[in-house]
């Protein structure tokens, strides 16, 4: 799908440095699910030139909203932090492969990094939904640099009671949120979902055991966004060697089995 | 109001055409543009095997522009007939095929693999790729060179051959000449401009193969010139591009000599951008009380 007025309902800064945008787009909202990303144009001329990824963070579809939860990282970020209600957005998408979502019950842990942890709030309710709400089997684990940038009140409000981590120790474990994940985790779950920083990724994926299904989230530049550029690479493994293919994070991706990601 | 044109043999409906590399092959957009009103699809660079391409990061944004060094992924000319072909013949658009070597044998023998293959109305010859250590823009860059290639090409197709030329050269005009004199029926003009970018952070290129192409509006007068300059030198029609993304870049470069356009970076902006060029086109014409759209072509010279 392709909007270039798309409205922007709200766009305000919900932690220090990070915006939530509230876009009025009942198709989308519609067609979205966890693990997708939208293709952004931030400014109307052509520089900032390419548009940008940015992954949905929740979609309210009985409203026709959808949500993005994004850090002002550089330029073209920042000009979107400067737009207003009533302004319109030139926008793409729901674009990409999300996660599969698990059948009612499975034990699941679900791992966000800093805010990577955005798509997996789109997930967490789609799992509410999903398991009617019993959610003794899903355990969720959040990690940022801080205690002010974890997403806990937000995880919190949909009824889950995540384990938290942070860099400074100033709230939860004091550390990684892969060693937390690591020393909580004594029993087994089916299912991993996961989305951070390509450090956190690597680690996950040295501390997983190989009957583990884990399904992360990958970030790479981004030109078309649709498959056609072949910009956007990551490598995935071919067989059981060194040997490599390509994968395009926009299409095949962005959320990948981790077990065929090549670190 | 007419906006057929012939582009060395190849018939399209309107002077409008995508551009190799930024189109995928053709079904990417194919949810976003309605590839029948297309002028013409011109795909990814195809060569004999599959290639893998380069390491990421493969892109890098300029002011305006576009660095890129894919470094010709591809899946290799037989998987392009039998897997992707069949998807673009259900379109009523001529497909031309961009096809690149590492050697003049190279390209002789994709000329020669996709002679008479149904849904091919026309190859466009990649002498111009800047982003592969053998083949590519070593041989667009010097006329000599060139010319063997599409000497090469001339020998092992009927269909229609069109010469893609690389900016970064002394003199473009040189090199036109030479692949017309050789058998090109048509020239593509221009391909990426060399170029770079470093971040300071980490004090390193930011592109995995450390230089790159350079596209999109930030071109375009570069582009413009060398259409100018190639119009004069031959008499070969020509698909002009480089940085368009307006009906009014469009008509620049059909008044500066260009038969028809083909639209790159800009599809990356504006996923239906070939059809706002059109319409910008067809606007223009209909202001101006233009009938055929080829009276235009090189208005700027007269
Ligand atoms: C699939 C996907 C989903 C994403 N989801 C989110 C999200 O929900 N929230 C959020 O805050 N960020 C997200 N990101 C990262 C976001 O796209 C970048 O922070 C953003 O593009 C930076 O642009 P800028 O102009 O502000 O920064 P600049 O530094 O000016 O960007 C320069 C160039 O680098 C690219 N770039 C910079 N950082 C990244 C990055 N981490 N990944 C890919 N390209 C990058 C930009 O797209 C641009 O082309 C996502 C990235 C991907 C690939
Ligand atoms: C991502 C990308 C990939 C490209 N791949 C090819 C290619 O495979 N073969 C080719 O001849 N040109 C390739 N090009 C060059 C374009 O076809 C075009 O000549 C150039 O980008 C200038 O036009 P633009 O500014 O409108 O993009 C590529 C360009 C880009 C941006
Ligand atoms: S961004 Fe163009 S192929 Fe992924």
């Amino acid at each position: 799908m392709y909007n270039k007025n798309t409205a922007i309902i709200k766009n305000d800064e919900v932690m220090p440095g990070h915006w939530l945008l509230c876009l009025d787009s009942p198709d989308i909202a519609r067609a979205a699910s966890p693990g997708q990303f939208l293709h952004v144009r931030c400014s109307r001329t052509l520089d900032p030139l390419l548009r940008r990824p940015l992954s949905i963070y929740c979609a309210d579809r009985e409203r026709g909203r959808v949500y993005i939860l994004y850090r002002a990282a550089g330029r073209g970020t920042a000009l979107l932090a400067g737009m207003r209600p009533g302004d319109r957005l030139d926008v793409m998408g729901p674009l990409g492969k999300g996660y599969t979502l698990p059948s009612p019950g499975r034990s699941v842990a679900v791992i966000g990094g800093g805010i990577g942890a955005a798509p997996l709030f789109f997930l967490l309710s789609e799992i509410k939904a999903i398991y009617s709400g019993r959610l003794e089997n899903v355990a969720v684990f959040l990690g940022a640099a801080t205690g002010e940038l974890l997403l806990a009140s937000q995880t919190a409000a949909l009824g889950f009671s995540p384990y938290t981590a942070t860099d400074d120790g100033t709230v939860g474990f004091k550390g990684s949120v892969i060693d937390l994940y690591i020393d909580t985790n004594g029993s087994k779950v089916d299912r991993i979902y996961a989305c951070g920083p390509p450090p956190m990724l690597k680690s996950l994926s040295r501390a997983l055991g190989p009957d583990i299904r884990a399904e992360v989230s990958v970030e790479e530049r981004m030109g078309c966004g649709v498959g056609a550029c072949l910009s956007c690479v990551c490598k995935v493994r071919e067989g059981a060697g060194e040997e490599f293919r390509y994968a395009h994070v926009c299409k095949d991706g962005p959320v990948f089995s981790i077990q065929d990601l090549f670190f | 109001m007419n906006l057929q044109v012939n582009i060395g043999g190849i018939k399209m409906k309107n002077p409008v055409a995508t551009a190799s590399g930024t189109f995928g092959l053709g079904r990417e957009y194919s949810g976003f543009v309605d590839l029948n009103r297309l002028g013409a699809v011109v795909i990814k660079g195809t060569t004999l095997l599959p290639r893998l391409g380069n390491p990421a990061p493969r892109i890098a944004e300029t002011p305006a522009g576009l660095l890129n060094a894919i470094g010709l992924e591809n899946p290799g000319v037989e998987a392009v007939v039998e897997q992707y072909l069949p998807f673009l013949r259900q379109f009523d658009v001529p497909v031309i095929v961009n096809i690149a070597g590492d050697t003049v044998e190279d390209y002789a023998r994709l000329a020669q693999r996709l002679d008479r293959q149904v849904g091919v109305a026309g190859l466009e010859v990649n002498i111009s790729c800047p982003n592969v250590k053998k083949g590519g823009m070593l041989f667009g860059s010097d006329p000599d060179s060139a010319a063997e290639v599409i000497r090469g090409v001339r020998a092992s197709t009927s269909l229609p051959v069109i010469a893609k030329l690389s900016p970064n050269v002394t003199s473009i005009a040189a090199v036109a000449e030479s692949v017309a004199q050789a058998g090109a029926d048509a020239l593509s003009l221009i391909n990426t401009l060399l170029g770079m970018a470093i971040d300071i952070r980490s004090k390193r290129p930011v592109l995995g193969n450390i230089m790159g192409g350079l596209s999109g509006p930030a071109v375009k007068p570069v582009a413009l010139r060398a259409v100018w300059q190639v119009f004069r030198a031959v008499k070969i029609p020509i698909l002009g591009m480089g940085g368009i993304a307006s009906g009014e870049d469009a008509l620049q470069f059909i008044m500066a000599g260009a038969g028809a356009v083909a639209v790159g970076t800009a599809n990356f902006i504006n996923p239906a951008a070939t059809i706002d060029v059109l319409k910008g086109i067809e606007d223009y014409m209909e202001e101006n009380n233009i009938l055929d759209i080829n009276d235009l072509v090189g208005a700027a010279h007269r």
